[in-house]
């Protein structure tokens, strides 16, 4: 055994130095990410370059070699980012107020003037969030509140797309699209008054309801009314003089059969009703 | 690498019989006895019996007599397996087996259906998609498969609390809306690399497109339920866009609206408006009920008039009379009467009694009335 190690000690650290400089000189590139490779703080080549029509398999994604300890390797996203903007409150040039929030999907096509100027994606980002808070701030900010609801309506969010895009290729990332997730009245007084009017406009509507109600009830009665004093009138009408009479007749037993109280009656032997009583006709 | 210790090394004749026996019979008397402990041994029958037991089962412990110096010697459990013929090694045929087991079972892959897999390269380039059934790759870890069912569809519930989610519509009002999106994967390699978060891109695109479409739309319509279809429609068709433009391999299946309520602080004014509605109707309805009663009253009195009328007009004078006696007659039995004769006569009314009389009828019916 130690004689093995004697004779063959070089042939054995030649293997090793040289697995360890394959290893070292092997860089894997996965298919969500392109390489930089830096040498002596230059970017001398790129591995898996981001081409819009390329098909997966015919990308540079896999094992790639690099010079060992003089090339640093960087791997920088592939794929399509996500920029989450903060909400941010957006004033309208009708002065109402209205909390933002948008996202922007971008994708890195030039990850050496990326690797260049902002340095890694993570920074990239921090460079991008405040342009887009500014640029959509500036954009919306020319609209009246109505528009700012309705913003993926008309040009707003190209313009702001566009705007971005242009900033970004400085850093090599190409902005795809610039959209607003949530447009919010914001917490507290905007937020209240909404309700407030919502509230209002309801309680209107009810009462307009309940009066329209009543409306139609009363109509429902009057017609009915008038129904009935047609009826009357064409019974009664056949013999006006004779309804008095019929009429009084069932005035009186109303009055004083069925009405309420004891009567008391005084009467002349005068009346008509006496007029056999008397026996002198 | 010196060929005693290894266990499938060659020959090693020395140690050879003996150390496949578990438990030596070899106890400290040196003796050449049965080798059977359950057979009686020599000279003590009983004693020997016993004594050999006790020695298997210490055999068996971890002071076996392997520690006692034992034919085994040191080193671990000497299994060996049987001498190939022909004198040779193991070694190939067990690295052959081994090889053969791992490649039939890194190379083979069963796809359920509504799976798709997909194969990279050792470093992580794509190679292909392999579809459901029976597929082949090239052995671990020169390609590798991942998994995913595409047909399954996925559900993705907004807001996936029970928290409020108001959103604007195009009158400035606020809807607190619930959807769910149905989704799955079109494409799964585009999936799988096009996006850096897709399952978050989806929902963000979702909430745009949703807020976007609700913006549309007014309070009422959207509320009723009437413009919900055209909403729906209009989410899914916008998400599917944007998803295509960024190619993301998602397809969605369908937007959902499970739930469209006002905000909860302004509830109670929408619960308003409904009850006002059924407090018009049933003030209609109470109505109605008033004129059916009036209508039914003038044709019962218009008819009852026309009938006596008919017998009025056949005798008028008697018709007239009578009519009148009756009502008198009526009235007249029921109440106090005082006749005053007109004339020569000076009338003299005892009003007095005629009240006391009134009165004291009436204390009964009615005790408070003093």
């Amino acid at each position: 055994m130690n004689a093995l190690l004697q004779n063959y000690k070089a042939l054995l650290i030649g293997a090793v130095a040289l697995a360890v400089a394959l290893l070292a000189s092997i860089v894997i590139v996965p298919e969500t990410h392109q390489a930089v490779v830096i040498r002596t703080g230059q970017p001398v080549r790129i591995f898996n370059l981001f081409r819009p029509d390329q098909p997966y398999g015919q990308t540079g994604a896999g094992l790639q070699l690099r010079i060992p300890f003089v090339e640093q390797v960087q791997l920088i996203d592939r794929r399509v980012l996500d920029l989450d903007m903060e909400r941010t409150q957006v004033l309208s040039n009708d002065q109402q107020r209205l909390q933002v929030d948008a996202y922007a999907r971008y994708r890195i096509i030039d990850p050496v003037k990326l690797v260049e100027r902002a340095g890694s994606e993570r920074q990239l980002e921090a460079q991008l969030l405040p342009i887009l808070t500014s640029v959509l701030r500036q954009e919306l900010g020319r609209r009246p509140f109505t528009a700012l609801i309705n913003a993926e309506r008309g040009t707003a969010m190209s313009n702001i797309t566009h705007t971005l895009d242009r900033q970004a290729r400085e850093y090599g990332a190409q902005v795809l699209d610039v959209r607003i997730k949530a447009a919010d009245l914001p917490e507290g007084r905007p937020l209240d008054a909404a309700f407030t009017r919502m509230q209002t406009d309801r309680e209107e509507e009810a009462a307009t309801i309940r009066a329209a109600g009543q409306r139609d009830a009363q109509i429902i009665q009057a017609e009915a009314s008038a129904e009935a004093a047609r009826i009357y009138a064409d019974a009664y009408g056949k013999d006006p003089a004779f309804y008095d009479f019929y009429r009084a007749m069932q005035s009186y037993r109303q009055t004083f059969l069925n009405g309420e109280g004891q009567s008391s009656m005084v009467l002349s032997d005068d009346s008509a009703y006496f007029r056999q009583f008397k026996g002198n006709q | 690498m010196t060929g005693r210790k290894n266990p499938w090394g060659s020959t090693g004749k020395s140690d050879e019989p003996a150390s496949d026996r578990p438990g030596g019979e070899r106890g400290p008397s040196g003796e050449d006895g049965p080798r059977n402990p359950w057979l009686p041994g020599g000279g003590e029958p009983g004693k020997r019996r016993s004594a050999s037991i006790e020695d298997i089962f210490k055999g068996r412990g971890p002071e076996g007599p392997r520690r006692r110096g034992g034919p085994g010697g040191p080193g671990g459990p000497s299994f060996r397996l049987p001498e190939r013929p022909g004198g040779k090694s193991w070694v190939p045929v067990i690295i052959g087996a081994v090889a053969l087991i791992w490649v039939a079972a890194t190379s083979i892959h069963f796809i359920q259906p509504g799976e798709q897999a997909v194969v990279t390269w050792m470093g992580g380039k794509y190679s292909h998609t392999l579809d459901s059934g029976t597929n082949f790759t090239a052995p671990w870890p020169l390609q590798m498969v991942e998994k995913e069912n595409v047909t399954q569809v996925r559900l993705e519930q907004v807001p996936g609390t029970k928290a409020e989610k108001l959103i604007l519509t195009s009158d400035q009002n606020l809807v607190d809306l619930s959807y769910l999106i149905r989704w799955n994967i079109s494409d799964l390699a585009l999936y799988k690399y096009q996006l850096s978060e897709p399952q978050n891109a989806l929902l963000e695109i979702g909430e745009a497109a949703m807020r976007a479409a609700v913006a549309r739309q007014q309070l009422d319509t959207v509320l009723t339920g009437e413009g919900r279809a055209e909403i729906e429609q209009d989410v899914r068709a916008a998400m599917q866009a944007r998803l295509d433009a960024y190619r993301s391999g998602i397809s969605v299946q369908g937007i959902e609206i499970n739930k469209v309520d006002p905000p909860a602080q302004v509830e109670e004014a929408f619960k308003d408006v409904s009850s006002a509605q059924q407090d018009a109707d049933a003030a209609m309805n109470r109505a109605r009920a008033v004129a059916q009663q009036l209508l039914a009253r003038a044709q019962g009195d218009a008819s009852e008039f026309n009938d006596i009328y008919e017998e009025y007009r056949l005798a008028p004078e008697v018709t007239r009379r009578r009519l009148y006696y009756e009502t008198m007659e009526a009235i007249l039995s029921k109440t106090d009467k005082t006749i005053v004769e007109s004339g020569n006569v000076m009338p003299y009314l005892p009003l007095p009694e005629v009240q006391r009389r009134s009165q004291g009828e009436a204390r009964p019916a009615t005790p408070r009335g003093e």
